[in-house]
């Protein structure tokens, strides 16, 4: 059961904002995640599928299914926590999960369940984890992130929002911490996304067909190319894809020491102002996604050409929705922008 | 050697290059009617994969548990313990899966099936197991289709290279072609190499047919590629792209290319050359290469699609219809799409086997004795339903002369509230215009308020009133909502005065006529509908007109926002109750 390799991130031609979206959330996972809505064929959920090849690998407890983190006594499951009285926690380096969602899992392998093999063979009652236990401290990927079924979307919502999962079914009583990035992608032809998932996302970036020809070639050449020979193809990118994984990783880093002048986080006030978003999220996400792009490009300090360039998706989707207007959400922030920083 | 192929000569070569490379090639759309020459094809297909090649078929409204894999029920009640059934895509790897009534396939499912033929693989997380198993297969949908309004999804259409449409034929021109084999074919296949002018040309050519996706010159080249193998070549010539071009990305178009249309010329010959081998021809240009392509694909462009396309004149308005969008759930009604756990009670209603399954894996921990199933409250399933009672609203808009001198802007912006209200209530949006001499379907019903805005702010106004034409074209469209269980409303926003006959010529009296007649046709179908009259001042002739169809009249100069929303609010409701009678 091999299936296919994943696509080199950076072989994607192009899609120079869905891929400054997806970087800036790797680098700062905090952001909340990126929502990639559009086209047909636009290799989005490629760029999403890429992104785990990326990730520097983190430290995890040995044997642990949560995950957790050795070093992080506040958010250890209950097992690790017992453990953690007994002495530090034995951990071992792992790459990040990026889980998949599929479309038409069932509640129980999300959440988790009374693992039936143990209860059958030794009677035991012990929890199966489900997808969110994987998917703690990693990312949850959810492909046409519109067509997932409504109560798991409110299943979701909940988890994301207390960053734990509790179980309550079959005689179990469990929690433990869930905390991850979503990532989703969609078709908006497909239809819309209900408001309070839209706000889950930290950055939403809307993706098109490149209508200019050497870049859809080039698409093409690379895209044929790795179908015939994907070994091959991933070799030649190696290179590449080592140099932008120790660029995120070198990011991390110094992302605590980037200074956020008093001017930016006025401006990001007044901008968030300026376009009517709820609550306190946007500004919040616009400081923190400006801060990652500029650790990501070397930079000291959080400038307006930062702030500038990840407004639009970390806004965008936070308008207030208004379907009598014809300008698009991009649009509208670009217009904010435009007025309040000049030309 | 340059005569011109027969559709079934056609259909039968689009067989034989799906059948090289199934997974390679995505698949086929085929459009026809149940019958012999749908068979014929289908039987054709099969005899050209090699024997034992899987063959599935996947019905529709297939459930999840089947289509990705799930709990074998009686194995595991057998056994005692949980036993994973494959599903039907994993059984079909390295084969075929048909799709019938691919028309009624819903968003959902065909999510699904791209993301098996994106990554090779079905991955299932269901009733406690996780599967994987790969899954290459291509797909044959079979489209039953009759209007433009019922189509596969485009998420599926996309990644099928060949659109085959073989209602015209009938089943004398379909005889059943030799055996061939593809061994050889197949072989050769990895080995083919395709030059970079092959690739320009190609991504040239979608793009000047106004083709978004990237995906279809990428199955162009692999069409190319798998008919070079065909003809035994190691090599793509000019001869595959052309031949890919027609197959692949013609039937996709949705503009013209920017130069004067290439006359549909005979396209280049495609008989397979002996296998002596007569020298290939040197590659041309890409750019001379990319206009046989042009030509090529415009040989497979469906005559009334070019027409079409001269008429809307450019891209972005003939996109295929996307037919998706949230469903409406409903406790107790509708068409079951699934279970999920949950307490029997306010009606709610057991999905039996999904109980029995989630019961299975326990029978021998809980005690069961043989013939007998230990149930407990968490093993219960409900059924989910999708509500039939969607609204469905036709907006039916007058872009005539008059009208765009009396307020087409005005219209529009009522149109754009109202549907701002049924993006609030989920309802599907359609969207008729009529001016000229024809009503034309802009927008077949969806839920994607993006593209009703996109269609309506497009609309160009002028022309003469073909009233008629514009009712039988609602009421059409209004029958067809009706079919897939959905509860159609019709808004006609005029001002009123029809002075084109159905037969496109003018002369008030009789399009009058014509267009009373149309009216009582809607009655008679107990089509509620509404009609909002633009003119500046109210006229007796919209009033009449409504009385004629049965439906309410309101004159715009006294409709604000409010009154517009609500009326069209209220005439909903009671097409609601109209509908549960």
């Amino acid at each position: 059961m091999s299936g296919r390799p994943a696509f080199p991130f950076s072989a994607i031609v192009g899609q120079d904002e869905m891929k400054l979206a997806i970087l800036v959330a790797a680098v700062d996972p905090g952001i909340g995640g990126v929502l990639v809505f559009g086209d047909r064929g636009t290799g989005k959920s490629t760029a999403v599928r890429a992104l785990a090849a990326l990730l520097p690998e983190i430290p995890v407890v040995d044997g642990c299914p949560y995950r957790c983190d050795p070093s992080d006594d506040r958010m250890l499951c209950p097992d690790c926590r017992s453990r953690r009285a007994g002495g530090p926690l034995p951990g071992h380096l792992s790459p990040v999960a990026v889980v998949d969602l599929p479309l038409g899992a069932t509640e129980d392998r999300v959440v988790g369940a009374l693992d039936i093999q143990r209860a059958l063979a030794h009677g035991e009652k012990a929890f199966e984890p489900g997808l969110l236990a994987r998917a703690n401290r990693g990312f949850l990927y959810i492909d046409e992130a519109n067509l997932l079924e409504d109560h798991l979307v409110d299943l979701l919502l909940d988890v994301a929002a207390s960053g734990e999962n509790v179980v309550e079914r079959e005689g179990l009583s469990i929690r433990h911490p869930a905390r991850f990035v979503l990532v989703g992608s969609g078709n908006p032809e497909e239809g819309e996304l209900r408001p309070q998932l839209l706000d889950r996302f930290g950055l939403s970036v809307e993706v098109a067909t490149p209508q200019d020809l050497p870049s859809r070639i080039e698409v093409i050449r690379r895209r044929d190319r790795f179908d015939r020979d994907p070994a091959g193809f991933l070799a030649a990118w190696s290179d590449a894809e080592a140099m932008l994984r120790s660029r995120i990783l070198a990011a991390r880093a110094r992302l605590g020491a980037i200074e956020v002048p008093e001017a930016a986080l006025e401006r990001a006030a007044r901008l968030c102002m300026a376009l009517g978003t709820d609550g306190l999220r946007g500004e919040l996400t616009l400081i923190r996604a400006a801060r990652a792009l500029t650790a990501f490009e070397g930079g000291d300090a959080v400038d307006d050409a930062a702030l500038r360039r990840v407004a639009p998706p970390a806004l965008r989707h936070r308008l207030r929705r208004n379907p009598l207007d014809e300008a698009v959400s991009t649009t509208r922030v670009e217009r904010a922008v435009q007025e309040l920083f000049g030309v | 050697m340059a005569e011109v192929p027969s559709p079934w000569g056609d259909a039968v070569l689009a067989a034989t290059l799906l059948a090289i490379d199934p997974a390679g090639a995505g698949g086929a759309c085929l459009h026809a009617l149940p019958g012999p020459v749908r068979d014929r094809w289908l039987e054709a297909l099969r005899a050209l994969l090699p024997p034992g090649t899987p063959w599935r078929r996947v019905p529709a409204g297939i459930a999840d548990g089947r289509l990705l894999g799930g709990l074998d029920l009686a194995a595991t009640l057998r056994a005692g313990r949980p036993v994973a059934e494959r599903g039907l895509l994993a059984e079909a790897d390295g084969g075929i899966i048909l799709l019938a009534m691919a028309e009624r396939l819903g968003p959902g499912t065909a999510a699904r099936l791209a993301a098996v033929q994106d990554t090779g693989r079905v991955a299932a997380e269901r009733d406690g197991l996780a599967l994987r198993a790969d899954a290459r297969l291509g797909v044959v949908a079979l489209d039953e289709g009759i209007g433009p309004e019922e189509a596969p999804p485009a998420a599926l259409l996309d990644r099928l290279a060949f659109r085959l449409d073989l209602t015209p034929l009938r089943a004398g021109e379909a005889p059943l072609p030799p055996v061939q084999d593809l061994a050889a074919a197949r072989a050769l296949l990895p080995a083919v190499t395709a030059g970079a002018d092959v690739l320009e040309a190609l991504c040239g050519t979608a793009l000047a047919l106004g083709i978004g996706s990237l995906r279809a010159p990428l199955l162009a080249l692999r069409v190319a590629r798998a008919a070079a193998a065909l003809a035994g070549r190691a090599a793509v010539t000019e001869v595959e792209p052309a031949l890919a071009a027609r197959r692949v990305l013609g039937p996709r178009a949705t503009q013209l290319p920017a130069a004067e249309p290439p006359e549909p010329e005979p396209p280049p010959p495609e008989d397979q050359p002996p296998p002596e081998d007569t020298p290939p021809p040197p590659p041309p240009e890409a750019e001379a290469l990319q206009d046989i392509l042009l030509a090529a694909a415009a040989a497979s462009m469906p005559a009334g699609l070019l027409n079409q396309l001269r008429l809307a004149g450019g891209p972005g308005r003939a996109s295929a219809p996307g037919k998706a969008g949230q469903q409406k759930q409903s406790p107790k009604r509708g068409r079951p799409i699934g279970s999920r756990a949950g307490a029997l009670r306010g009606g709610s209603r057991l999905a039996l086997v999904e109980t029995l399954r989630a019961a299975a894996p326990w029978q021998r921990l809980r005690g069961a004795t043989s013939g007998r199933l230990a149930i407990r409250p968490e093993d219960l399933r409900i059924l989910r339903f999708r509500e039939k009672s969607e609204t469905a609203t036709i907006f039916v808009v007058d872009a005539s002369g008059s009208a765009a001198l009396n307020r087409l802007a005005e219209a529009k912006g009522a149109v754009e509230l109202l549907l701002a209200d049924c993006y609030i209530r989920r309802d599907k949006v359609a969207l008729i215009a009529f001016r000229g001499t024809t009503a034309e379907l802009l927008l077949p019903p969806t839920n994607s308020l993006v593209r009703a805005k996109r269609s309506l702010a497009g609309l160009p106004g002028g022309g003469g009133t073909p009233m008629a034409a514009a009712l039988d074209q609602a009421l059409l469209l209004a029958e067809a909502i009706r079919r897939r269980g959905q509860t159609p409303l019709v808004v006609l926003l005029t001002d009123g005065r029809a002075n084109v006959a159905r037969d496109g010529k003018g002369g008030r009296p009789r399009a009058e006529a014509e267009a009373h007649e149309a009216a009582r046709a809607c009655r008679a179908a107990r089509l509620t509908g509404l009609l909002v009259d633009t003119s500046p001042r109210p006229q007796e002739a919209g009033r009449r007109l409504a009385a004629e169809m049965g439906a309410r009249y309101l004159p715009l100069p006294m409709a604000d926002a409010a009154t517009l929303s609500q009326a069209v609010r209220s005439t909903g409701s009671q097409a609601m109750r109209g509908a549960g009678r």
